[in-house]
């Protein structure tokens, strides 16, 4: 028998069965996989915050080295003394702060009266407290984010930096070691009061030797995104100042 | 080759040369420009790509007698974006740093215009293996290209190949960069990936006279 395809209804019922299995092993193959890429998204988060405390396997490579994923959770419980959320001048503890979405809670806050919870990581290292803070804020294509590690005084112990779309040799060098370790030794306060840092063209400290004039060396051609970053920081770092002041 | 007939042989080779996707039919050049900044993403997709075509090619050929003709084409695109979610998750769930490097361009193989030109031209006409075939040899033709010009584009552009700096350091004035080399930035931004293709085209015609058209 001849199998009449032109038919309307053999259209319909093709069309409904073809959607039928496709989403089926789809939706299979999603909730399959799930627990391996949330754990992914999960290490990729410890893998950034210990980065930025300088906890990475950057020893004799040109690039940017993460401590592997296979005990990247020992490490974490190891560096990350304490967890913390800070929501409306109030502190709690929170043992996965690190999880919180740093996205949502952005656009929570800009509707209504909703209190931003801030996430912030007690390490330690080389017997140094570092209080590391998420940042968040917008490059030339897309969203840029990372992590930033300060000391009491609000100066820079270590940075991470990613994007979503910047543009590879230009903004996406933004999550280049040669660029990321320069924020090393800068400082937030000037004379105690709130200055952001810049990320400046035309720089006279292209090694960026000098760390208290709030200035690191731009990329070249990456104007907007260096821009971004410098407001991110300054907008992101700036909500933590209540807190930082708690610690004197 | 004693495995594949004279016939099946030619599914392979012709698109690696004489009917190349890219530099022949100049389809698919939209990915090319996108992806081939670093060879490694370059090479990634082009194993992405023969995955999806060679399987693709396989479903739409066994489907070819029961696909309603009025609604064939989202039947392909519907084999077309269902092959694509799997590589995305599956490279999510197994390669996660590199599906970040990757991001929205494996999403982009729904939009190459290779995968549904074969669907249509040929699995819908033809034999699972020799769709199958063909699907492959495509996918070889077009990853060579996206091989070629990622080496070009990643070399020139930032003096390193699969992140290895093979030039020298550009900071610390090593290797070439000692006397005076610079990477051209050019390179790593998408018009240069349309010019090195077209350097291709014209190195191809100009070797295989039979190419050019009057």
């Amino acid at each position: 028998m001849a199998l009449d395809t032109e038919k309307n209804s053999y259209t319909v019922i093709f069309s409904i069965i073809m959607v039928v299995v496709v989403g089926a092993i789809l939706a299979g193959l999603a909730s399959g996989l799930k627990p391996m890429v949330k754990a992914n998204e999960r290490f990729e988060k410890q893998q950034n915050i210990l980065y930025a405390l300088g906890v990475n396997n950057n020893e004799g490579a040109n690039d940017v080295e993460f401590i592997s994923t296979d005990n990247v959770e020992e490490e974490f419980k190891k560096y990350i003394k304490k967890q913390y959320v800070f929501q409306g001048g109030e502190l709690k503890e929170n043992d996965e702060a690190y999880l919180i979405d740093i996205k949502k809670e952005e656009t929570k806050a800009k509707k209504g009266d909703y209190k931003r919870r801030l996430p912030i990581f007690i390490g330690e290292k080389d017997g140094k407290e570092v209080y590391i803070v998420p940042v968040r804020g917008k490059g030339l294509w897309d969203a840029i984010w990372g992590f930033v590690a300060l000391d009491k005084s609000m100066t820079i112990q270590g940075v991470y930096f990613d994007h979503k779309g910047e543009t590879p040799g230009l903004g996406a060098e933004i999550k280049q070691r040669y660029f990321m370790d320069d924020f090393t030794g800068e400082k937030f306060l000037d004379g105690g009061v709130f200055k952001g840092i810049s990320v400046a063209k035309g720089n006279n400290d292209p090694k960026n030797l000098i760390k208290d004039d709030q200035e690191i060396d731009a990329l070249a051609g990456a104007t907007i995104t260096g821009d971004g970053l410098a407001v991110m920081l300054s907008k992101d770092i700036k909500m933590y100042m209540p807190y930082f002041k708690t610690l004197k | 080759m004693g495995l594949l007939s004279k016939k099946d042989s030619k599914l392979i080779m012709d698109p690696l040369a004489d009917n190349n996707p890219i530099t022949i039919q100049v389809l698919g050049i939209c990915s090319a420009l996108a992806i081939t900044a670093q060879l490694k993403p370059s090479i990634v997709m082009a194993i992405s790509v023969m995955f999806v075509m060679g399987v693709g090619n396989v479903v739409i050929s066994l489907m070819r007698n029961i696909i309603p003709s009025k609604i064939r084409i989202i039947v392909q695109l519907i084999v077309v974006a269902t092959l694509v979610i799997i590589v995305d998750q599956v490279l999510k769930a197994f390669a996660y740093t590199l599906s970040k490097e990757l991001s929205v361009f494996i999403g982009l193989i729904i939009t190459n215009c290779i995968i549904m030109g074969r669907f249509e031209a040929f699995a819908l006409a033809n034999g699972t293996w020799r769709s199958f075939l063909d699907g492959i040899g495509n996918a070889l033709g077009y990853g060579v290209i996206l091989i070629i010009v990622g080496f070009f584009r990643e070399l020139l552009g930032s003096g390193t190949l699969f992140g290895f700096k093979v030039l020298g350091d550009p900071v610390e004035k090593t290797g070439l960069y000692a006397i005076g080399y610079e990477n051209n930035g050019f390179m790593v931004l998408p018009p240069m990936a349309l010019i090195v293709v077209g350097i291709i085209i014209w190195v191809q015609r100009s070797r295989n006279k039979d190419l050019i058209e009057d």
